[in-house]
């Protein structure tokens, strides 16, 4: 194997792994600070940040030759004998000399900059700088400009990495941002008539190392020590992008790509990063509440009323008001976590042993969209079609979908329906929800008023994607767990502890407890035993091997 | 010294020298038919090498030895760039060739595309040099009807097209790479190497980046022969392994302070003193020269004592100079200010960066700012400090740039405040005496017309 030796720690690499000496130093646990390397984009070792002393030990006699200059350590590969310095009085004054020369353009607005407490130049010039200004002060300037219809450019504030150009040509193949003028003068602009408008656009903002560019959805929001974050999952589409939900005070302020080279490498949609407003919207479902009226009162137009039920209640009266109106159908909605579907399966065959299950709407919008670095925005809009259905075949419902149960309940076939949903937006229209009129009990469970939720006689609020915890498995069968991030408002129960309860089980819900059972009770499971790794697992790995 | 008959040079002044029929009168076309008749691209190859022929383009590179690095066997297309991007300031040797002497160049093309295996040359032209383009572009157009352009030259196997491309005026275009991507359509940002051009060029495929004047010397040693060439010059210094010598005849531009600015041909070694007397009719106006640039505002400066030091390949280096580079001599005469020069040296720098690597970028734009500063009646000793650290930190040689501009824009610092500290001090302490001693960091002063 390759020995790398890192300020004179020997650092065993794979024979087949390309790395630069970052990478290598990285696993020597030091950190060669840097700014216009990504691993995502390619070369460019223009900032001059990586500069480190390099040289090559000889295989036969063991001695050091080192180069006599300095060298950027992005773009230095390694191979066996390389010798990587990152801490001779060389390379601090070199790193100090940096920070100090992207310091003499830069404003140092910190105070008013949304990139304050997470920005590489504060970080590096504390690390690396030096304590005094040598430079020419200069008045304070923080020029502006629109750039994009998410993204504001602070055109002073730039250090010049080109990470974001790179992003554009590399990645989302848009190729919207670009350098003008040259040298000192050099400025990052879009061109006239054509804004950075991709569908990847926020990832620019999250590649920025300064706060040159700043997202016009939380521009001024929160300061970002008091934000705490969570790995999640984002829901919004069945690639099932790793997240992390920034969050303070169960109030989400912005979400932000999760490194997972199995899913999403470093990038999510500007979709999915800004598709967290409908947790905080005001129209949302809060309080559990059934429906006093009789049946035939329904469809008359007439609001029949409604009393609120306390959730201890809820456990016992649903119940009971789904075993006394008989045969049971039961729509198991993709944006239930597996754990979240398995139990909702147990509690319908409980009260209904034949009870109808089948996969809940799945919404679909356009075709699935692979950009040229091939990140994959999917059609599927939902999170978990692919566990859910895993869960179904279970029970031996595996190939039900929502038209089945559509059709069923239209041919009279059931009673009571129970429908999961949870969906960010208008998802059935009232043709649909006509099939469903004329059950006993219609029990809907969702984050928005429908045509369908007007029907129910029990009314549920759903929780959304941060709000729960559990496992989502992607259109590509990798399951990832995750834990819940701000508890929903207003004291609702999460799905899981609903059915929890139903279930009759003690203390409070645990995802990864039912997580374990699944996993023990199922081999199409079994990949979910044991501690998850952030990343995730893919459910076939037991296949596969 | 010997007389010495320009060669380079011999179509100057020649009515109509530069059509096809007056180089063929003296003798042009006639050692490339002879290539083509008998010979093998390792052949030409061989002889450039044999000739110690160096890049004229101011890295001054062993030509032959550049062209060894292709990979052997290519089965895809090699390229051929020919720099004519000349904006180093002083210089206009290669405009002397295109205007006066095209063939000589485009034989000089054709047989280095021969022994390349190029079927494709770009010529990179500067883009203030109308005449040299409507010059180049009609010699290129009877080279194609006289049969030495086009398809199988010749008869033989040989095919070649060249292509005459005008940038739009930016330095960073003559750097090989940045000359590359700009050809490529792109943003002159020269590229990180490895892979070299050679390897990984002009749209990812191997490429051979040549001057316009090494062209010239090529088609003349095609002509007139190896030994010949080996005959003008400095051989190698036998203490130096590293020196493979500097022959052949080499354009001096001689501008500045002198009585008779102009392009002048001579064997390589001249000493700048002998080429100011001989050549330039002595510093102008009676006066004596302060410093000489050896080659290029970017090589630096030579004092007057240093004058005699011999200007070939390895001379310049000799008195902390950065090099010979394009061998363009600029005379700076005794009545103008040190400051000045470095003042206006800096402005072209900091103009110049292409922005992309921070030593060069934040280096030029901030040594610039100290000397409109100092310039402005406010500078401090400590200035000076500031300005030898830039110079010493930024630039390839301390591997803190991509490229070599950094490095052009260091040396005329070093240089100037090392050699004429006095001046500069004298300088701050008289325009400031009442803050040349702070040390405590300043207000920056407005810069107008610095861009």
């Amino acid at each position: 194997m390759p020995v790398v030796i890192v300020d004179g720690q020997e650092i065993e690499i794979g024979a087949d792994e390309r790395l630069n000496c970052i990478e290598v130093a990285r696993r020597a646990g030091k950190e060669i600070p840097h700014y216009c390397w990504h691993p995502g984009l390619s070369v460019v070792a223009s900032c001059r940040m990586c500069l480190i002393e390099t040289g090559q030990r000889d295989a036969a006699t063991g001695k050091i030759t080192m180069v006599p200059k300095l060298v950027p350590g992005c773009q230095t590969p390694v191979k066996d004998g390389t010798v990587i310095v990152t801490e001779s009085p060389l390379v601090k004054d070199s790193r100090a000399r940096v920070e100090e020369a992207l310091l003499i353009d830069h404003p140092i607005d910190c105070p008013i900059c949304d990139k304050a407490g997470e920005c590489l130049l504060q970080d590096y010039h504390f690390q690396h700088g030096q304590p005094e200004r040598r430079a020419d002060l200069q008045p304070f300037h923080s020029r502006k400009r629109d750039v994009g219809p998410t993204v504001t450019l602070f055109v002073d504030r730039c250090i010049m990495c080109t990470r974001c150009v790179r992003f554009t040509r590399e990645i989302s193949g848009t190729a919207e941002l670009m350098v003008t003028s040259r040298g000192a003068k050099e400025e990052i602009d879009v061109f006239p008539g054509h804004p950075l408008a991709n569908k990847l656009s926020g990832n620019v903002v999250d590649l920025c190392p300064v706060g040159a560019l700043g997202d016009k959805d939380f521009l001024y929001q929160q300061r970002v020590w008091f934000l705490k974050r969570e790995a999640n999952v984002c829901g919004g589409c069945s690639a099932g992008c790793s997240i992390h939900t920034e969050h303070n005070q169960d109030a989400v302020y912005r979400l932000k790509p999760r490194e997972n080279p199995h899913v999403n490498t470093w990038w999510i949609c500007d979709e999915g990063r800004y598709g967290w407003h409908h947790l905080h919207d005001q129209s949302r479902i809060l309080d559990a509440a059934r429906k006093a009226a009789s049946p035939s009162h329904r469809g008359s137009g007439a609001t029949p009323a409604t009393e609120t039920v306390e959730w201890a209640d809820v456990v016992v009266k649903l119940r009971d008001d789904l075993k006394t109106a008989g045969r049971l159908a039961v729509a198991v909605s993709p944006m239930l976590t597996i754990e979240e579907a398995w139990m909702l399966c147990a509690v319908a065959r409980s009260i209904d042993p034949e009870a109808f299950l089948s996969l809940g709407f799945v919404p679909v919008k356009g075709e699935d969209e692979t950009f040229p670095g091939g990140f994959t925005i999917r059609a599927e809009k939902c999170p978990n079609r692919k566990g859910v259905e895993e869960v179904l075949a279970l029970y031996g419902a595996g190939g039900h979908s929502w038209n089945d149960l559509v059709a069923h309940v239209a041919a009279g076939k059931a009673d009571a329906a129970w429908i999961t949903a949870g969906y960010p937006g208008p998802w059935i229209d009232t043709a649909v929800a006509d099939a469903f009129a004329n059950l006993k009990q219609l029990v809907v469970q969702d984050l928005f008023d429908s045509p369908l939720m007007r029907l129910a006689t029990w009314r549920l609020p759903a929780t959304g994607f941060a709000e729960r915890a559990g496992t989502w498995v992607n259109v590509a069968h990798h399951a990832q767990s995750f834990r819940q991030a701000i508890r929903p408002p207003a004291g609702v129960w999460p799905e899981g502890r609903l059915f929890w309860n139903m279930l009759g089980r003690r203390g409070l819900y645990d995802a990864t407890a039912v997580r374990q059972q699944l996993a023990a009770s199922s081999p199409a499971f079994t990949a979910l035993a044991g501690e998850m790794p952030a990343t995730g697992v893919d459910l076939r790995i037991h296949q596969l091997a | 010294m010997t007389p010495f008959k320009p060669v380079l040079l011999e179509a100057v002044g020649v009515p109509d020298g530069h059509t096809i029929a007056s180089y063929k009168s003296r003798g042009g076309y006639a050692p490339l038919e002879a290539t083509l008749a008998g010979k093998q691209p390792a052949d030409v190859i061989e002889m450039v090498k044999a000739s110690g022929l160096r890049g004229r383009g101011g890295a001054g590179f062993p030509t032959g030895l550049k062209w060894t690095f292709l990979p052997k066997d290519h089965p895809g297309p090699i390229y051929l760039c020919i720099n004519a991007d000349e904006s180093e300031p002083g210089t206009f040797n290669n405009r002397i060739l295109m205007e006066d002497d095209p063939h000589q160049v485009i034989e000089g093309i054709i047989l280095s595309s021969f022994a390349t295996r190029a079927s494709t040359a770009y010529l990179y032209l500067r883009y203030e040099y109308p005449r040299s383009w409507h010059r180049l572009q009609d010699a290129i157009d009877e080279a194609y009807a006289a049969g030495y352009l086009g398809k199988n030259i010749r008869g033989t196997s040989f095919s070649l097209d060249i292509y005459l491309h005008r940038g739009a005026a930016a330095y960073i275009c003559g750097e090989e790479t940045g000359l590359i991507e700009s050809l490529e359509g792109k943003r002159a940002w020269p590229r990180i190497k490895p892979p070299f051009p050679a390897i990984e060029g002009l749209f990812r495929k191997p490429t051979v980046v040549n001057n316009i004047e090494t062209m010239a010397c090529v088609s003349q040693i095609a002509r007139r022969g190896v030994d010949w060439f080996k005959s003008i010059g400095v051989p190698a210094d036998p203490a130096n392994p590293r020196d493979p010598g500097s022959y052949g005849p080499k354009l001096y531009c001689l501008s500045g302070h002198v009585e008779k600015p102009g392009c002048y041909e001579a064997p390589l070694g001249i000493t700048a003193r002998e080429l100011i007397d001989r050549f330039g009719g002595g510093v102008w106006k009676g006066r004596k020269a302060k410093a000489v640039i050896p080659g290029g505002i970017s090589m630096g400066l030579m004092t007057e004592s240093e004058l005699d030091t011999p200007l070939d390949f390895a001379g310049p280096g000799k008195v902390g100079c950065l090099g010979l580079g394009t061998a363009a001599v600029v005379v700076i005469d005794d009545q103008t200010s040190i400051v000045d020069f470095l003042h206006n040296s800096a402005r072209f720098f900091a103009h110049e960066s292409c922005g992309q690597c921070t030593p060069c970028r934040e280096g030029t734009s901030w040594s610039l700012r100290i000397l409109e500063r100092i310039k402005a009646g406010k500078g401090r000793l400590k200035d000076l400090d500031i300005l030898l650290e830039i110079g010493n930190t930024m630039g390839m040689m301390p591997g803190s740039t991509i490229c070599g501009l950094a490095d052009g824009a260091a040396w005329p610092m070093k240089n100037a405040i090392k050699k004429f500290h006095s001046e500069f001090e004298d300088y701050i302490k008289r325009t400031n005496p009442s803050g040349w001693m702070v040390t405590d960091p300043v207000p920056a002063l407005q810069i107008a017309g610095a861009h």
